[in-house]
């Protein structure tokens, strides 16, 4: 009697255990990973010139420490003479590779990622309708010497008085001239 | 000149514009490829045909080989007028239909009239001679079409006021593209082939460089080639069964178009990029679909997802469809065959659970639903990982 008990509930387990095989996902068990968790999200705003890679490694290591999703954006100048919605195939040509090494990139490091794009009149016009809509929790930017490389002092100035999230800008370097470029896709694109 | 074949505008096939005089437009990347020498080389091959060829318009701007290459042409006197005490010359279109030539020679077709002429534009002028029977040949550069000028100004940050919309080089019966590389055009210019000396510099510092001529050169050779396209799909010809087959294949041929499969997460912006740029690659339209499931309202995160691949896909200039269904596969083939889809991109379903593994997966199911159109599932390179707090 106890061994028909026996058998009787090791069959019972063993259809329970088949359908919760068949129910859960083939590659996986619930992890705590997958839980959702408060997400914190770290803006990275960059221009066709390029991504500070000092900048992209301090948003990968922060990304990681505080489970945050880095938000690398790029930012688009429309020209004067177009509407401020016109496409931009031009800059796009620049920018989506861009963002595919970025993303890659983070990825790579087991960290989430979510990418915008911005369009405004300067680099600190699509920032700031970038902001408007969206709220982040750090900003990460990488001071340049040059004008014509990204925002400029006075657009980081702007940057501190006006955003509210915690703004981090990390100084020039000589190192900081290395950049991540579309070059550093993997595969096709 | 004697290499060029004559008389061609005489036979071209058109029986639909019959009475209607024949335009070919000589299109070019920029000021200095040569439309106008080639226009002029082919008055004259016209010309020894036997037929009369009278100037309407000519453009020299000052180059001798121009003028030189003009005489012999009989050329039809331009009118002054008088605006805001400025005198102008145009030219003379009640003088151009008298003399109703065989081929009439109209250089830069996107030009404005002064006010109170006729017409505003040239390219009106040109339809009116067109009508009375006369044969045109015209010249224009790529950045007056209407709809390359947003593409252009992005381009080359140079804003063109005159335009002429896309339908007047879509009705033209040949546009010939005149090609040169930037290098020769730049050397052209420095041998003051194109501008008089003194403009030289500021024409080399402003738009004559060499990215700008790059861009624009691209530009032009693909606006020629979609054009043969759109000819070849529109012209019918008679030629039997083998010409109904030769149609009936023609539109798989050229006319590819794009449709990616997104949801509304971050994910969705990777499939995007790489479908814009294989769109690019095929010279394709791009249209991005999500069936969006009935009655469910979206999360905070989801609406926010929305509103950036709404952002993403007006900065790159495609339309994002979203249609309320339960039916992804079928509600999928009946979007591609209302647009003509060609070709879908999909990004990798996450796992299926129960019953759900049961069924067939989607790119099957479209395959079936779709056959001829092409379903490509976008790998997941790097192991992809985006956080969705839904």
């Amino acid at each position: 009697m106890s061994v028909a008990v026996v058998i009787g509930v090791g069959l019972v387990a063993f259809a329970l255990g088949l359908a919760a095989g068949f129910w859960l996902p083939p590659n996986g068990r619930i992890r705590l990973g997958d839980r959702p968790v408060p997400v914190r999200r770290i803006l990275l705003p960059f221009t066709a010139q390029g991504i500070s890679k000092r900048a992209f490694e301090a948003a990968v290591r922060l990304a990681k420490a505080e489970n945050a999703t880095i938000m690398p954006a790029f930012l688009a100048r429309v020209p004067r003479q177009l509407p401020l919605d016109s496409p931009l195939a031009a800059q796009c040509g620049e920018a989506m590779p861009l963002l595919e090494a970025i993303e890659q990139r983070v990825t790579s490091q087991g960290v989430g990622v979510d990418s915008r794009i911005a369009r405004g009149r300067s680099y600190r016009d699509a920032l700031r309708r970038l902001l408007e809509e969206e709220q982040f929790d750090r900003v990460i930017v990488s001071a340049t010497n040059s004008p014509n490389k990204g925002l400029t002092s006075d657009d980081l100035e702007w940057l501190l008085e006006r955003v509210p999230a915690e703004v981090l800008i990390l100084r020039p370097a000589p190192e900081d001239t290395s950049r991540i470029s579309a070059g550093a896709l993997s595969g096709h694109f | 000149m004697a290499e060029l074949q004559p008389s061609t505008l005489a036979v071209t096939d058109d029986a639909l514009s019959a009475g209607r005089g024949h335009l070919r437009v000589f299109l070019g990347m920029a000021a200095g490829v040569g439309k106008t020498y080639r226009m002029l080389l082919e008055g004259h091959a016209e010309q020894e045909a036997g037929r009369d060829v009278a100037i309407g318009l000519l453009e020299t701007h000052g180059r001798v080989d121009i003028a030189r290459l003009a005489e012999g042409l009989p050329m039809i006197p331009r009118r002054r007028v008088t605006y805001r005490g400025t005198r102008l010359e145009e030219m003379d279109l009640p003088a151009v239909l008298t003399r109703a030539a065989d081929v009439c020679l109209i250089d830069e077709l996107a030009h404005s009239n002064a006010p109170g002429l006729e017409h505003p534009k040239r390219y009106q002028d040109v339809e009116d001679v067109l009508e009375a029977g006369i044969d045109v040949l015209s010249t224009m550069n790529v950045q007056h079409l209407e709809s390359l000028n947003d593409r252009v100004d992005e381009l080359t940050g140079v804003r063109v006021r005159e335009t002429i919309p896309d339908a007047v080089l879509a009705r033209a019966d040949e546009v010939v593209i005149i090609d040169l590389t930037p290098e020769e055009l730049l050397e052209r210019l420095r041998a003051g082939k194109v501008y008089p000396a003194e403009r030289i510099d500021t024409a080399l510092n402003s738009f004559f460089r060499i990215e700008n001529l790059s861009a624009l050169r691209e530009v032009a050779l693909r606006q020629v080639a979609e054009e043969v396209g759109h000819k070849r799909l529109t012209r019918a010809e008679p030629l039997g069964a083998r010409g109904q087959m030769l149609a009936a294949d023609a539109p798989q041929a050229v006319g590819e178009r794009l449709l990616a499969l997104i949801e509304p997460n971050p994910g969705a912006q990777r499939l995007i990029r790489r479908a814009w740029r294989s769109a690019q690659r095929l010279g394709a339209e791009l249209d991005l679909l999500w069936v969006r499931p009935p009655g469910r309202k979206l999360s905070e995160d989801r609406d926010r997802s929305l509103a950036a691949l709404r952002q993403l896909a007006s900065v790159l200039g495609t339309r994002l469809l979203v249609e309320e269904s339960d039916d992804l596969a079928a509600t999928v083939a009946e979007v591609a065959r209302r647009y003509g889809i060609t070709y879908i991109l999909m990004g990798r379903s996450s796992p299926a659970r129960g019953l759900a593994r049961l069924r067939t997966p989607l790119p099957q199911r479209l395959m079936e639903l779709l056959p001829g159109v092409d379903v490509r599932v976008v790998a997941d390179r790097g192991g992809s990982r985006t956080r969705n707090s839904t």
